[in-house]
């Protein structure tokens, strides 16, 4: 068979097909319309069916934890009256270390149910060790394919440590250079090995996050006798944010804000080589949220299940350094030493708990796990040792890639909002792209971008004029 | 250096030459190649930068250049970083000032 890469590359959607085992045709519809609750629907899981998969491998039921002292610190920050009060969801708990283990947990045992003998995942991130962590539980093989070198061979340190967790766990590891290409080594990775690609955006996928959202709401609810008001998602891919709307949604907590939170990394390319060992955040950042969030089926797989922008009431960036500051502030002050990627939500939460009375509820709906390379200490040190000016000051000032800021007081942590107006806009000007570059909706079509972004079909019409 | 058959060791390929590159990629991932490294096996005795094949923890059959005889990981808590220390301590102080004194 033919292993170039344009040949590869063409056979793209049979590999696809029978590596996911799910006809996306059937859920396509007219144009860029496609039925995507019937996807969920016919592919995915039941709340009640996820439950039970991942209960059998532990995963889930993460506790919740009241940061009380990080509480106290906002409101000594915040004017009269306001700080809400800020809870965590710990779901560094879960087997693998971070909530991803949801996501895997649905996937591989989806791959087992479908008779597949391995698993494949292409991801530098805690997906990867969720992957590999849930195939050892199941007993299917498992390949991990990441990107983590740059030309000169330096690995960036936190994916570095996820190669070690996924081998821990049994996984084959492919470490690749940067670039997209990655995907063609996955393609034919699953050429070889006709194993199951364990996609972070399938229908499963994204189905197992939805018992984040409601074990959330319900352990709120037990906690403090009422539903939470805003819950922070940290936000790249999008998987993250939907899963956790849809589930707090089937337990009927409809009216909490869900607020999305990315790393601000503007300015360096994800797929430039130079500027790869520049960023001290590999998830969770703008280059993957905002571009994934305005469109959406961009992933390795043709209709992607993680759909943010429907659920999505605000978005926030956050700097590099306010992200390092709390983690370390999560440390010193809550007694719980995490993952810096997982705090982005922690440090928007921060600040926005500023803007809301204090008997009002802000939830961080996710830690990670920490350790060697994975953590503020080798993060920082491997950020100075590239030339990055690492200093006190105010975090306005940073430029990611040249400096990381870190606050001189904790009042200078603040969630800077993006647009969402632009960001839909951005959405609306994707699909017309999608559309040969023409604005001629049909009423289907239109309703869908509606859905989609969460406007009025009149308002849709109105900015496609 | 000589592995023995069965030695756990790395293994380099190059995927894409520059110019095979995707042409969506910026300028300066377009001018190096796209490398990949894999672990497993050694399936018969080779030297180091030579060709070897070895087998994967999965059982996968790859060759590649042979460059590292039991590989390990390096990565660790990197060097000390003055600044962390002083979040703790204006934390502290801000938060709980006065109430020790």
């Amino acid at each position: 068979m033919d292993k170039s890469y344009s040949a590869v590359m063409s056979r793209k959607t049979e590999i696809m097909k029978k590596a996911v085992g799910i006809d996306y045709n059937t859920f396509e519809k007219e144009g860029i319309d496609f039925d995507y609750e019937a996807m969920m629907r016919e592919a995915g899981y039941s709340l009640e069916e996820i439950k039970k998969i991942q209960g059998e491998t532990g995963v889930g039921n993460t506790p919740i934890y009241e940061l009380k002292n990080l509480t106290n610190l906002a409101r000594k920050m915040a004017p009269e009256g306001k700080g809400a009060r800020i809870f965590l969801k710990d779901e560094a708990s879960n087997p693998s270390g971070s909530f991803k283990a949801r996501r895997a947990a649905t996937a591989v045992y989806h791959a087992k149910k479908l008779g597949y003998k391995g698993v494949i995942a292409a991801t530098s991130g805690n997906y990867g060790a969720a992957v590999a962590s849930q195939a050892a539980m199941l007993g299917l093989k498992c390949i991990i394919v990441q990107e983590c070198y740059d030309s000169n061979g330096k690995g960036q340190p936190e994916i570095v440590e996820k190669a070690r967790k996924c081998e821990a766990y049994g996984a084959e590891v492919v470490q690749l250079t940067v670039g997209p290409e990655l995907f063609y080594s996955f393609l034919n990775l699953l050429e070889e090995t006709g194993y199951f690609n364990a996609s972070l955006y399938t229908p499963f996928g994204i189905a197992g996050v939805e018992t984040l959202g409601s074990e959330l709401v319900e352990q709120i609810v037990e906690k403090t006798g009422k539903q939470p008001d805003v819950v922070v998602c940290t936000n790249a891919g999008g998987g993250n944010l939907t899963g956790t709307a849809r589930g707090m949604r089937k337990v009927g907590a409809e009216k909490v804000k869900v607020v999305a939170a990315s790393v601000n990394l503007k300015g360096l390319h994800m797929a430039s080589d130079t500027d790869f060992n520049k960023k001290s955040f590999t998830t969770g950042h703008t280059g993957f949220g905002i571009p994934f969030t305005t469109n959406p089926d961009r992933s390795d797989v043709p209709r992607s299940a993680a759909r943010p922008l429907r659920y999505m009431d605000r978005y926030v960036t956050i700097t590099q350094g306010e992200v390092f500051y709390m983690t370390e502030s999560l440390a010193q002050l809550e007694g719980l030493e995490r993952g810096p990627a997982g705090n982005t939500s922690l440090a928007a939460a921060f600040s926005i708990a500023q803007e809301m009375d204090q008997d009002k509820i802000i939830v961080v709906q996710e830690t990670e796990y920490t350790g060697a390379g994975k953590h503020i200490q080798p993060q920082l040190s491997f950020a100075r040792d590239n030339g990055i000016d690492l200093h006190f000051g105010n975090p306005r000032d940073e430029v990611p890639g040249k400096s990381i800021i870190l606050p001189e007081h904790p009042k200078m942590i603040k969630a800077i909002d993006l647009d969402m107006d632009k960001i839909r806009q951005s959405y609306v000007k994707n699909m017309v792209k999608k559309n040969s570059d023409s604005k001629d909706f049909t009423d289907e079509e239109l309703n869908y971008i509606a859905v989609e972004t969460n406007l009025t079909v009149e308002e849709v019409k109105g900015r496609l004029k | 250096m000589l592995a023995k058959k069965g030695d756990w060791v790395m293994v380099y390929n190059i995927v894409l030459e520059p110019k095979d590159r995707a042409p969506q990629i910026p300028e300066d991932t377009k001018k190096v190649p796209l490398e990949m490294w894999i672990k497993g096996f050694l399936l018969e005795d080779a030297k180091v930068g030579e060709m070897a094949n070895i087998e994967t923890i999965v059982g996968r059959k790859v060759s590649g250049k042979l460059i590292e005889i039991h590989p390990n990981h390096k990565h660790n808590y990197g060097n000390h970083v003055p600044e962390i220390l002083q979040i703790g301590k204006t934390l502290k102080e801000l938060l709980f000032c006065g109430e020790d004194k």
